[in-house]
């Protein structure tokens, strides 16, 4: 019986979007009275951030701090169209949605505060603390906050914007399959660490090493969160989860979490990561998705890292102990071999 | 560009707060006076012609409101693709004289407490004649099998052919012309999204007449605009409330809780609450598909790869959903982020008497990465190179042409694998630490565009 | 309704009695959430397989969806509502958030009731022990770590507050 390491690599691109019938997402931002600004949504958050992310975009688009932005999202009475989160669409879609309604808004901003300091709107800047000035003028300055209710109250304006962002439909040629399938490709590449005991066939990754690029990270917190969860979750596919055991006979089919199984806390591997920031024409601010990507790179690196250890390759997922014992006896490798290099 | 204030900073989550305190609602959350609870009838076989529903002994149970049977549903069609035109329809929101898989939806019972829905449920009679079921992907492909679909074959059809094609260059040309042919076969098996929320849904009657439903789906007009096909009302009668979702993962995509909560709202005039238990949740929501990826690579001695002919079958299960949109993807990306230039993808979207499949994390991409780049792997051990070079000498740069005809942009699989290797510590030759992915000088050939 | 009786049951929820009306083996989950329109206990399962329904009995975690509520009377049942302050957060929830120890939010109640167990019992936890009060909450976002370095931060921090005094 032996422990045997081995490391393996994956590298990989994942499309931001989708195209089918065309992907549209539209977005409202208004000023409120008391300067802060609204935006309306029907996005959905599933716990990725979207609606912080959104948040920052309108921010820095308008020029005014995270706090003063609050994101309405999502009642199909007062939010627009958006197609729904998946697919890695939402900070591309919605953002670049939500970057146009606070641009068209941040515009009216600057109309007010151009005619109000009596120069034109080319000579304003924004110091993105909530101010807009004349460039290189501090003193000459305006709280955007205070436009907005003069707005309200003294000249009868609105400060508003709308956004929409659609990558129009694309047809695929049903013979060659040409298409414009997505708006741009991220990209990752997973080194992952496995130990392979070859008495009971288990394997254990012991750590996953990636480099992202992503275009833009609008919140590296929540890029993090996304590497970290994926990482877990592509080694849950590689090595537990199955809905069909015994695919394709639907027998002893999991009913409850007792059953399906993932990796628990004490199966954690190392996880550790780069992020490469190349952005993106198409992205807001340079964003490209990242949400699903990561969860994918860690499966075939762990595959090939289980090949490296032990000799035994895999072509079917879940990896489980028995197809890693079956390898081995199929190698005439007994337990109590040598560890690969 | 200039500076960038909050783009780019890692600004705390204003939703945070509510998660740590337990104040967040989720869809489930929600409750009203004179709720209503939904559970739901299910196929106990696989494969059935349904002949007969038996409620009498249901309707006795103490609380039991009412049954929804197809006849109810206005539209008793859903086809969660046929907003965008995608034909054609084939799945019933409640069975009418047929079941595909086990699970699948036949009576919806309306109860005052769950424990009488659940109840009622058990003492529905069904009288169903079991049909041959077939669960194998190559067996639903050969003649004689049983037929899942009602248009007589087990597979989607795209355009007048019987799988997802794309076609570059000339494969059989790129084959001959090769040093090595390396061909393998990779399965993956289904498995399910299973966030800790479950899908679920509450309908609520105004009283102005409209209906707002609280639900948890990942794409909220996408969910109203099905609704309101199936209950053939106006969309805006239907407000739909969410945006807060405990986990989607693909789980939440297909339109499932909403149209017949809705429709039990209107039957009722009661608020109506539709949540799938974890049993549901694991057993009969969409799950990703199992996949069988055939690829067949023509490999240069220095680990070129000059032609790919992948085959992939998707078994479907016995609606397709979502998953034709997944072929389409994985057609997309089954040449991986190499530049290849011969290429042939067949993909094949494969009907089965088992749950119907869905969006999952990397719908139609996670799996085609899984095959793609174990068989990278297995090219290198091949022409005797190790994992880095074999990727670095076939990686794609912005110029190229992708399979699909679409040209690289944004590339950047070069650098990331120089990121990777310089965090694990793995020394480079020379000229792969300096390549980028700038457009070729001249086209990719056996000179090598660099 | 069902045909047999109900059953009334005291206990002390969160520093104050309640008096609930539950059907035999209706679970305390149920009366919490259905009932008393406490919703920050979760619902994940119901089969005491995720951990989203913890809750606390007597200082003790316990899977509130396993637990009738006839097993609680007379004793002091804690949920996440009587866990946070009123005013501002507990040294947990705050942990959580510095660290980003959530995504979807779901899992987060019952990650902070196991986890404020875990410090009332073992104020000092190390890895091992935080891994091994884990067991029983699933988490499909996170993956867990941010969730780890929470749980050891709100130690360290605790301790720290504790030596200061």
């Amino acid at each position: 019986m032996a422990k045997l390491r081995g490391t393996g690599m994956a590298a990989v691109n994942y499309p931001t979007g989708m195209n089918l019938g065309g992907d549209p997402s539209q977005a409202l931002v208004h000023a409120t009275t008391s300067g802060s600004f609204n935006v309306v949504l029907s996005a959905t958050d599933l716990g990725q951030g979207l609606r912080t992310v959104v948040a920052q975009i309108a921010a820095e688009t308008l020029g005014v701090a995270y706090e003063e932005i609050v994101v309405d999202t999502a009642d199909t009475d007062t939010g627009p169209h958006d197609m729904g989160t998946f697919a890695s669409r939402g900070t591309h879609r919605v953002g670049n949605a939500v970057r146009a309604a606070a641009a068209e808004a941040r515009d009216l901003v600057l109309q007010l505060a151009s005619e109000e300091l009596e120069c034109s709107v080319g000579d304003l800047v924004l110091d993105g603390a909530g101010s807009v000035m004349v460039a290189g003028v501090p003193s000459r300055s305006l709280r955007i906050a205070d436009l907005a209710s003069r707005a309200q109250f003294q000249y009868g304006r609105t400060i508003a914007g709308r956004g929409a962002f659609m990558k129009p439909k694309s047809e695929v040629d049903p013979e060659t399959g040409a298409m414009d399938p997505d708006s741009t490709e991220a990209h990752a590449c997973t080194v992952a660490e496995v130990e392979v005991d070859t008495e009971t066939g288990e394997v254990a990754v012991l750590s996953i090493r990636s480099a992202y690029e992503v275009g833009r990270q609008m919140n590296p917190a929540l890029v993090q969160g996304q590497i970290v969860g994926g990482a877990w979750m592509g080694m849950s596919h590689a090595l537990y989860e199955t809905t069909e055991p015994y695919y394709p006979s639907r027998d002893h089919s999991p009913k409850d979490f007792a059953e399906y199984l993932m990796p628990g806390v004490h199966e954690l591997p190392v996880i550790e990561s780069v992020v490469l920031e190349v952005p993106a024409e198409s992205g807001p601010y340079g964003a490209k998705g990242v949400g699903e990507m990561t969860a994918n790179s860690p499966i075939p690196a762990i595959v090939n890292a289980i090949y490296h250890a032990c000799g035994v390759r895999i072509d079917t997922l879940p990896v489980t102990p028995e197809a890693i014992l079956r390898g081995l006896d199929a190698l005439g490798t007994a337990a109590g071999s040598e560890g690969a290099a | 560009m200039s500076a960038l204030h909050v783009v780019g900073q890692s600004v705390a989550r204003s939703d945070g707060i509510g998660f740590v305190t337990g104040r967040s609602l989720y869809s489930g959350d929600q409750s009203f006076p004179g709720m209503l609870h939904l559970k739901m009838v299910r196929s106990p076989v696989h494969h059935a012609r349904l002949l007969g529903v038996d409620l009498s002994e249901a309707e006795r149970v103490p609380g039991f409101v009412r049954a929804l049977t197809h006849a109810d549903v206005p539209h008793n069609v859903y086809t969660i693709l046929g907003l965008i035109g995608v034909e054609p329809e084939e799945e019933f929101v409640l069975a009418v004289d047929r079941v595909r898989y086990k699970g699948e939806p036949i009576v919806a019972i309306v109860a005052e407490t769950e424990a009488a829905a659940l109840e009622a449920v058990a003492k529905v009679r069904l009288e169903l004649e079991e049909l041959p079921a077939v669960f194998d992907m190559e067996e639903a492909l050969r003649p004689g099998a049983p037929i899942v679909t009602h248009w007589g074959t087990n597979t989607f059809m795209f355009e007048g052919h019987d799988c997802r094609r794309v076609r570059l260059g000339d494969v059989e040309q790129g084959f001959a012309e090769a040093d090595h042919v390396i061909e393998h076969v990779y399965t993956t098996s289904p498995i399910e999204q299973a966030p800790i929320e479950t899908t679920g849904c509450v309908a609520v009657p105004e009283a102005n007449g409209r209906y707002t439903v609280y639900t948890n789906t990942q794409a909220i007009y996408f969910s109203l605009d099905n609704t309101a096909i199936i209950l053939q009302v106006p969309g805006n009668r239907l407000r739909f409330i969410g945006g807060t979702v405990g986990g989607g993962f693909g789980g939440k995509v297909d339109v499932i809780v909403e149209p017949l909560a809705t429709l039990a709202a209107m039957k009722t005039n009661r608020p109506v609450r539709y949540v799938y238990s974890r049993q549901e949740e694991m057993q009969v929501s969409s799950t990703r598909s199992a996949w069988k990826i055939r690829l067949k690579d023509g490999v240069m001695d220095d680990g070129r790869i000059v032609a790919r002919q992948v085959t992939s079958y998707a078994d479907c299960g016995a609606y397709s959903r979502q998953t034709p949109y997944a072929m389409t993807k994985h057609a997309a990306n089954a040449a991986g982020p190499y530049a290849i230039p011969n290429v042939s993808i067949d993909v094949y979207c494969v009907y089965t008497n088992r749950t119907p499949t869905s969006a999952m994390r990397g719908f139609g991409v996670t799996m085609a990465s899984f095959a793609t780049e174990v068989q990278m792997d297995r090219i290198a051990e091949l022409v005797g190179l190790d994992p880095w070079t074999v990727r670095f000498r076939n990686a794609y740069r912005n110029g190229d042409t992708k399979p699909h005809r679409k040209l690289v942009e944004d590339a950047t699989l070069i650098e990331t694998m120089q990121a990777a290797a310089a965090l694990v510590g793995h020394d480079l030759p020379e000229e792969y630490r300096t390549l980028t992915s700038a457009p070729r000088t001249a086209p990719a050939g056996p000179e090598g565009g660099r | 309704m069902s045909s047999v009786a109900s059953v009334i049951v005291t206990f002390e929820l969160s520093g104050r009695a309640v008096e609930v009306m539950a059907s035999p083996m209706q679970t305390l989950q149920s009366v919490l959430r259905g009932q008393l329109g406490l919703t920050a206990t979760k619902e994940g399962c119901r089969q005491g397989g995720c951990g989203s329904c913890t809750i606390l009995v007597d200082g003790e975690p316990m899977l509130s969806c396993l637990l009738p509520v006839e097993d609680v009377a007379g004793r002091r049942v804690t949920t996440l509502e009587g866990i946070t302050p009123a005013e501002g957060l507990d040294p947990v929830q705050r942990a959580l958030l510095e660290a980003n120890g959530f995504q979807c939010g779901y899992c987060t109640p019952g990650m902070v009731m196991i986890a404020t167990a875990l410090l009332d019992h073992n104020p000092s936890p190390t890895r091992e022990e935080i891994g091994d009060a884990l067991v029983g909450n699933v988490c499909r976002c996170t993956g867990y770590v941010p969730i780890i370095e929470a749980i050891t931060a709100a130690a360290a921090s605790a301790i720290t507050q504790e030596a200061g005094r």
